[in-house]
């Protein structure tokens, strides 16, 4: 059947690959059950509506009628999954227009399905079915079994009575053979073509009018980006939760073993038990100075005190080789464009030192159209690349969230300079 | 014993390191008047009961940010003969500008908290800043060294007199300073002199700590 493709192009393809494959079948099948679901939405709609109107009176009615657009998303449901008769194999489902409702009480889903247009559309395919559609395609389905049924037992029925058929008229099964024999395959190829017809116009107005359409789906990158933007933002609460973590508690009980070993030393009388309580003094410092650069590597309190200029400065100062920081900013920004900004000075710093060779560097940042520029320049032997997993591409993440970018320019031989680009208001 | 007994106000909001910085202030002969967890209980103490000297930590509730600072310089204001020692969990010579905006003259000092640790130190340090001087933690000075660009008139110290200026920055004394660089305290005397020749200080202001706040100030 993969040979076959989609329906239309079977349908006006070699004839005989289209009449021996499963699309006349599916067809049929399409049709027939179009009718059948048909039937039953207009059931459904004459019952819901008459009690509706009837209860009406009782403000009950008010809400069995405001139900309907919901009956029209449950067709579109029904009718997106009968949709895949008619969908070569291979060909992707099509999507609902409709957003994740799961979590939502019934009542916000309601509310919701009636604010979408993809609803109104469906419940407007429902109508044509329960009105239109299904009728067409029960006569439809029922004329070709009448006539091919009529064609391929004409022999039998003539031996019975008389049987007319296209103006010829038969008497006895041996007269109407030869014409069953032949009518009836061309009576079956002709079937073949109309319902395939059939079912592929119907299809095609069904995929037009429950699909998502543009709206939807720019809808749908909207939430995605959302969700990228809070993914983000959850990173970073996190972040903050760490450093908190660390800073009132486990530093906090450090320093105040420092002070305790302090007070020992002036209590304990010199000798060997002085030299131990000197001992532990100094490791609970080393442990302490290890803490605190690794909290700051975690969430600088100066990036959230001071801002971007201060919190790279301090980082500045800490590399081993001179650094130059010129940023002038007039305003803070969003604490997300604040710490990837942060980010990309310090892993930039970070791999200078590391992988360089560099003599001197600087960090550059101004604020031009709406847009953060940042560079990290050095004057070392170049050859940096965005590796999966390393450093920068995780900034290369962070501000694509943002709607930012991350370029490097590092060729061998240097220098290398990162440019970063964001927009300085976060747009969901 | 101290020289003198002072009497302090600390505001320190974990209740760990608060006992712990009273122990160690009281063992040492001198006075908490209060110990208090927030600027504003802090502000509201002093001016209630003036101290000689207010030791706070710079993060405190409410925000966690720089609360004791901003404490501080209310102080500075309505108590200028208060001295301030503010203690930090980090080296951040960021929170510098607003204590020295606040201060115009000494007994201002900015510490890293673990320095209490080294007891004796500490206690001079709090000395140094209740007399009216002036103590910047040695890892801060090192930082703003890192960061000196050569104008201004610092441009015209020699390695060596900076070296005593970023130790004079430190609170030390001359014989202090002679002890670090292995040298006489007359060589120390004359270097601190062509310092404060060199930045051109008032006489009449106390030098010392003019010509550390202009090292301090003169900062990119």
């Amino acid at each position: 059947m993969s040979r076959s493709g989609t329906v239309w192009s079977s349908l006006t393809g070699n004839p005989a690959r289209f009449l021996f494959s499963a699309w006349p079948w599916r067809s049929l099948a399409y049709l027939a059950s179009s009718a059948l679901v048909g039937v039953l939405v207009l059931a459904v709609f004459l019952v819901v509506v008459a009690v509706g109107v009837v209860t009406s009176i009782l403000v009950i009615g008010v809400f069995v009628l405001a139900t309907i657009p919901a009956l029209g998303v449950a067709v579109g449901a029904i009718e997106r999954r009968r949709l895949r008769l008619m969908q070569s194999p291979g060909e992707p489902a099509l999507l609902s227009p409709h957003p994740d409702l799961t979590g939502l009480t019934l009542l916000a889903r309601l509310r919701q399905v009636r604010k979408e247009p993809g609803s109104w559309r469906e419940l407007g395919y429902a109508i044509l079915l329960a009105v239109v559609l299904w009728i067409v395609d029960a006569v439809l389905v029922s004329f070709v079994a009448t006539f091919v049924g009529g064609l391929a037992l004409s022999p039998l029925g003539a031996a019975y009575d008389q049987v007319m058929v296209f103006g010829w008229t038969f008497d006895s099964t041996v007269e109407a053979l030869p014409f069953a024999l032949v009518a009836t395959p061309i009576a079956l190829v002709i079937s073949a073509y109309l319902l395939t017809a059939a079912a592929a116009g119907q299809a095609a107005l069904a995929r037009l009018l429950l699909s998502p359409t543009e709206e939807r789906l720019a809808a749908h990158v909207a939430e995605l980006r959302r969700s990228r933007i809070n993914l983000v933002d959850a990173f970073e609460t996190e972040r903050r939760r760490i450093e908190r973590d660390l800073h009132d508690g486990v530093q906090q009980r450090l320093v105040a073993l420092t002070m305790t070993l302090g007070r020992a030393e002036m209590d304990v009388p010199p000798g060997e038990g002085l030299d131990l309580v000197k001992q532990a003094h100094h490791e609970a410092e080393e442990a302490l100075a290890d803490l605190r650069s690794a909290v700051r590597g975690i969430h600088p309190r100066v990036l959230v005190d001071h801002g971007i200029a201060a919190a790279v400065r301090e980082v500045a100062d800490r590399t081993p080789i001179p650094v130059s920081v010129e940023i002038s900013l007039d305003v803070r920004l969003p604490p997300p464009i604040e710490a990837a900004a942060y980010f990309v000075a310090s892993e930039g710093l970070t791999n200078v030192v590391k992988h360089a060779d560099a003599r001197s560097g600087a960090v550059v940042a101004w604020v031009r159209d709406d847009r953060l520029v940042l560079t990290v320049t050095d004057d070392g032997v170049g050859g940096a690349t965005v590796e999966p997993g390393s450093g920068l591409a995780g900034l290369v993440t962070r501000l694509d969230a943002l709607g930012g970018t991350l370029e490097v320019s590092s060729p061998v031989g240097g220098p290398t300079r990162l440019r970063m680009e964001c927009p300085c208001q976060i747009e969901p | 014993m101290p020289d003198r007994a002072l009497t302090i106000v600390l505001a320190e909001d974990s209740a760990l390191l608060r006992e712990g910085m009273v122990g160690i202030l009281e063992r040492a002969g001198h006075r908490v008047i209060a110990a208090v967890e927030d600027g504003d209980a802090l502000v509201a103490y002093v001016r209630r009961e003036p101290p000689d000297v207010v030791i706070t930590d710079v993060r405190m509730p409410p925000d966690h940010s720089d609360e004791g600072l901003r404490a501080a310089a209310t102080i500075r204001e309505t108590h200028p003969d208060v001295a301030l020692l503010v203690l930090s969990q980090y080296v951040a010579d960021a929170y510098l500008p607003t204590l020295l905006e606040s201060t115009d003259g000494g007994g201002v000092g900015y510490l890293l908290k673990d320095r209490v640790g080294h007891v004796a130190e500490f206690l001079r340090d709090l000395g140094t800043v209740a007399d009216g001087g002036m103590v910047v933690d040695p890892d801060v000075v090192r930082q703003l060294l890192a960061r000196r660009r050569d104008d201004g008139p610092l441009s015209a110290l020699t390695a060596r007199e900076r070296e005593v200026l970023s130790l004079m920055a430190e609170g030390r004394t001359n014989g202090s300073i002679a002890e670090a660089l292995f040298v006489s305290e007359a060589a120390v005397r004359k270097h601190v002199g062509s310092i404060f020749a060199k930045l051109d200080l008032d006489p009449a202001s106390d030098r010392r700590v003019s010509a550390v706040l202009t090292y301090l100030r003169g900062t990119g």
